[in-house]
């Protein structure tokens, strides 16, 4: 899969997409992928503010763990409830339906982020 | 022979009255439960559970039975889990009603012979380790390690230092980490050295007055013996930390090397591994855990103490950690474990060392062309190898591990280290055959010829199991941890 | 050569051959010359007959629970034992296998242990059971540390009744010192029961969890649904440890009872006191915190060709995938143990269980009424307080000098009541069970008569 243009990233593999003062964000492809088929999902409380990186939640297969973190600051103003049945869907669709939380940004670092070529570069490099 | 058999509750659906045992007969009065006991917290009925005769019962243990591999059935060399040989004998000895059917709160004149067995396991162990002295009380390896942080952690309170990290190696068993967290520390991760074995460098970084100690597994989850380990424990111990030697490997060097001469603070002893106690499916084992002078007085209650009028136990002591568990030990582990140990000598344990080290250089040699080594290190009682040659036609250990169930043996651990991506660690362990061993080489060999030729047998294995590769993902998404009246769907 | 070795000394000088090395030392050359020995300091070796005979010796130093009638409990208890139990646990496809992590050639021990999660799961009136723990101890452990995770450590206080055994109680404080978990003892009330009024008061915003066992050390059956409301009321986990769980036969599961965790020990099923161990600690608590659950757990799923099977589930939880954040640092369990359990229990069956408990109770009160017959200082402690097969009598003498008078009498007739403090009376603690003959409790209450 080819990793969309209209997204951000950060090297922990978080993707945001930008939505009118809130961002929505995911994991990428690449980090499903890695992890296998998605069997539960840990989502943060709505109305929760966080830090850039911070932790927001988990993320399980059957025998790996992997945390998601926050890729810029601001309030939980949504989660993917969704995923609680159907926790499928970062596998089947991470850009898309598989999105976590919506969170509304009081301040980001563009710096800490990539733009999609950047993270298909940073991608590659940590393969070697 | 079969391959399914129901669950126990499908049986007699009605739950027509039948009855798999009886009873002694009432010779006293009944009494009605709802006239002693209070009527709310009076149980209506059990009637979900089975009613069947001896007969169905039985048969259908002894069906189940047959839906398990096992050490009598062939090699099991599950690598860090030193599956040998389980003696008969010792399954004689731990049933002797002089051992079963003892309390633990008979007054201890009563119980002298018990007292003595676990007396006598205890300077046997410490003998064979060097060490000061003994606990016998963990009921497993990592209930052993959290006793032997524990006693770390108080020792350093004594010394009025707090000292809140405990590093842990990236190669180390799941429980290690799991176990610093349990007693209170922060475990800190320290990166391996490019052979296997601890980086000198990183733990001289790392070892700053916030660690409490090192964990470390010798020989190592690589089979690789920390052969610095002088150093090692030099430099924990200037620093102020304690060594805590976890055990699990321990069939690598007993009769040969003595962990107190390695500078061990605390060093636990998997009697289900080294001294052949079985593994039950899952337990019990046993942990005991053997400590230096240092930690000496902390060892836990009660105590099994010699005085002249023979044993007794010392259930208080103010600098003891406390009691670890309900009681003294599995102590129907240790008398398997004594009869090992009483059965092969001190030539004989240096022998059992020698040849499970033997057998896994053997293996070694004759599968280093086929498996890829990652780490090169002299191999003690276990090899480590990867999938990566098989990798390249999509096979991966998992793969090599469900093929290698056909062929009638239990495949090598897989899910650690963690630093060996697609590991397959081999411990052949002592006890069986060089022909059973070279056969477990041959068939690993055929599997290697396969991935590369026909790569699909792997892929779809197992073929010859009871059931197939089964869905695990389904099992995590829509968990079905019990049956219930109605099956899966109404619960 | 031993027979438990499998390479004899042509074998060895033949693989050392194709290794290439010389000698088995340089085997060992990695190993300092420092830390080596010649041979360890263990008696000489013992053919199979001499072992036996050794260990035999040992064995018959001790006085067995068959050599006179025994009334001994607090937490170990001598119920039936039948044969096939021990025939099943002596099928090496049980004894000599892993840990099943293996699902496809491991389905016997799985379903097993499915079939072991379901029972509990009946008998505690909860919708989760794992696999097993080590003991009723360490079981209660699990439980108050579980508590202290669904609060996410913000609340440091776990109230634990005073009727909980007393070693129960004594391993938490040794855990639960190295985590910040405050333990706090609730009293108990003249009737033996835990105070309600001191657990009402007791309880606040930063208790976690509250922790009761019914039936209690001094045998007493607790008042579980008020327990459980109370912890409610603070939005602290209820927890119930139960140490005879052959009461389970006629008394409710705390899970019917409001109750979020019961736990406990369960070697009443068909496991030997074997001095104490091993044993079987077990664990169950509501579907909605299987999460921080520790412990293995199987699951039912389907193989490719969408036949029934059962494997390791939820597995995130443990140890060897989640390490320093796991729920336990549990491995190994007590497998064979929950084997014996399950086969015990499959073979008593719902009506047997049943019957069993009926019988202790029976027992139990039947000793009760004659206790007041006996004179000599001999009484019930709580004769107003509802028991199920366990009592504390007092009687001319502390608990120990009883405990050795009775048995100079011929009789084994309790642990006492003191061994480890304990604010009630010093006594004797004094348990039946369906083994308990008529001929065996006249013995007892003869001996009393005699003991003045």
């Amino acid at each position: 899969m080819s990793v969309p243009n209209d997204l951000l990233f950060t090297k922990t593999h978080e993707w945001l997409r930008r939505d009118d003062g809130t961002v929505v964000v995911g994991i990428s492809h690449y980090a499903q992928d890695q992890l296998g088929e998605v069997v539960y999902v840990e989502l943060p409380d709505t109305g929760l503010t966080v830090d850039a990186a911070e932790e927001l939640g988990t993320l399980e297969s059957v025998k790996a763990v992997s945390e998601f973190f926050a890729p810029v600051a601001g309030e939980i103003v949504e989660v993917n409830e969704r995923l609680d049945e159907e926790p499928n869907l970062i596998n089947d669709d991470p850009f898309g339906d598989g999105w976590l939380v919506k969170i509304r940004v009081s301040s980001i670092d563009e710096d800490t982020l990539l733009d999609g070529a950047a993270y298909e570069q940073f991608l590659a490099e940590e393969s070697h | 022979m079969l391959r399914e058999e129901p669950l126990i509750f499908e049986r007699n659906p009605a739950r027509r009255t039948r009855g798999g045992f009886r009873l002694p007969p009432a010779d006293v009065d009944d009494v009605e439960p709802t006239e002693v006991l209070p009527a709310d917290l009076v149980r209506a009925s059990l009637n979900e559970l089975p009613d069947l005769g001896e007969l169905d019962v039985v048969q259908h243990f002894h069906r189940l039975s047959q839906l398990n591999f096992a050490v009598d059935e062939g090699l099991y060399p599950l690598g860090s889990c030193t599956m040998k040989y389980n003696p008969r004998i010792n399954e004689q000895a731990a049933r002797l009603p002089g051992f079963t059917r003892i309390h633990p709160l008979q007054p201890v004149s009563q119980v002298q012979g018990a007292l003595r067995l676990m007396w006598e396991l205890s300077e046997a162990l410490r003998s064979i380790t060097g060490m000061a002295a003994v606990t016998l009380q963990p009921a497993a390896g990592a209930h052993g390690e959290l006793t032997g942080m524990l006693m770390i952690r108080k020792a350093l309170e004594a010394r009025g230092e707090h000292r809140d990290q405990v590093l842990v190696p990236d190669s180390a068993h799941g429980t290690n980490p799991a176990t610093a967290a349990f007693a209170g520390f922060q475990a800190v991760e320290i990166v391996s050295a490019k052979d296997g074995t601890v980086d000198l460098a990183a733990l001289d970084r790392m070892m700053t007055d916030r660690v409490a100690g090192l964990m470390l597994t010798v020989p190592n989850t690589l089979g690789v013996f920390e052969h610095r380990i002088l150093e090692i424990a030099d430099l924990v111990h200037t620093r102020g930390g304690l060594l805590y030697l976890d055990g699990a490997n321990l069939n690598a060097f007993v009769g040969r090397a003595l962990p107190g001469a390695m500078g061990a603070d605390a060093l636990h002893i998997n009697l289900h591994k080294t001294f052949s106690t079985p593994h039950g499916g899952g337990g019990p084992g046993a942990g005991p855990v053997t400590v230096s002078e240092v930690l000496k007085p902390y060892l836990p209650v009660p105590r099994v103490v010699k005085n002249e009028s023979g044993f007794g136990l010392q259930w208080d002591d103010e600098s003891s950690i406390g009691p670890m568990r309900g009681f003294y030990a599995n102590f129907l582990v240790l008398v398997r474990a004594l009869a090992f140990i009483r059965s092969l000598g001190p030539d004989g344990l240096r022998e059992m060392s020698e040849v499970a080290v033997l057998y896994a250089n053997l293996v070694r040699h004759r599968l280093r062309s086929a498996y890829h080594l990652k780490y090169d290190a002299p191999s003690m009682h276990e090899v480590v190898f990867d999938d990566s040659l098989q990798a390249e036609q999509g096979v991966h250990n998992v793969d090599i591990a469900k093929r290698l169930l056909d062929y009638g043996f239990h495949p090598p651990t897989m899910s650690f280290p963690l630093i060996v991506h697609g590991a397959l660690m081999i411990e052949p362990s002592e006890s069986a055959s060089p022909e059973e061993v070279e056969a477990f080489c041959e068939a690993m060999l055929e599997l290697a010829r396969e991935a590369q030729e026909h790569p699909e047998r792997l892929l779809e294995a197992p073929h010859e199991t009871p059931v197939g590769r089964l869905d695990e993902v389904r099992a995590a998404r829509q968990p079905v941890l019990r049956w219930r009246p109605g099956g899966p769907a109404e619960s | 050569m031993h027979p438990w070795i499998g390479a004899g000394a042509e074998d060895r000088a033949r693989i050392l051959a194709e290794i290439g090395k010389g000698s088995v030392d340089q085997l060992f050359s990695q190993l300092p010359q420092s830390v080596q020995v010649g041979a360890v300091g263990v008696p000489e070796a013992l053919d199979e007959a001499s072992l036996l005979t050794y260990l035999e010796g040992l064995a018959g130093e001790n006085l067995t629970l068959d050599d006179m009638p025994s009334f001994l409990g607090a937490g170990v208890y001598r119920h039936v034992q039948p044969a096939a139990v021990d025939a099943v646990l002596g099928r090496a496809e049980f004894f000599t296998s892993y840990t099943p992590y293996q699902p496809e050639i491991s389905q016997g021990t799985l379903q097993v242990i499915f079939e072991f999660q379901t029972i509990i799961c009946q008998l505690t009136g909860l919708e989760v059971a794992n696999a097993s723990l080590y003991d009723g101890a360490t079981a209660v452990v699990e439980a108050a540390l579980m508590a202290h995770r669904i609060h996410r450590g913000r609340r440091d206080r776990i109230l634990v009744a005073e009727t909980v055994h007393p070693v129960y109680r004594r391993v938490l404080n040794t855990y639960a010192d190295a985590l910040g978990l405050e333990v706090e003892t609730v009293p108990l009330s003249e009737d033996a029961r835990l105070d309600g009024c001191a657990l009402v008061a007791a309880v606040g915003e930063d208790v976690c969890g509250v922790v009761v066992q019914s039936p209690n050390f001094l045998g007493v059956i607790e008042d579980l649904p008020a327990a459980a409301a109370a912890a409610h009321g603070c939005g602290a986990i209820a927890i119930q440890v139960v140490a005879e769980a052959a009461s389970l036969g006629v008394l409710k599961g705390g899970g019917a009872l409001g109750f979020d965790i019961v736990c406990g020990e369960a070697q009443s099923f068909g496991i030997p006191a074997g001095f104490g161990g091993p044993h079987l600690g077990f664990f169950a608590c509501r579907e909605e915190h299987v999460r921080q659950m520790p412990g293995r757990l199987v699951g039912e799923t389907v193989d490719a060709e969408g036949r029934r099977g059962f494997c390791l589930t939820l597995s995130t939880r443990e140890q060897h995938i989640r390490r320093a954040k796991a729920t336990s640092n549990i491995c190994t369990n007590h497998g064979l143990m929950a084997l014996a359990a399950t086969v015990w229990l499959e073979l008593l069956g719902g009506s047997g269980l049943c019957a069993l408990a009926n019988s202790c109770l029976s027992r139990a009160a039947w000793l009760r009424e004659r206790v007041a017959t006996i004179g000599g200082g001999w009484r019930l402690a709580y004769p107003g307080s509802a028991v199920f097969n366990e009592m504390l009598l007092l009687g001319p003498g502390s608990g120990p000098e009883l405990v050795e008078r009775m048995a100079d009498e011929g009789v084994l007739a309790g642990v006492p009541s003191r061994l480890w403090g304990g604010s009630w009376p010093d006594g004797l603690l004094v348990a039946v069970t369906e083994r308990s003959s008529r001929h065996e409790l006249e013995a007892l209450v003869a001996a009393m008569g005699r003991v003045r």
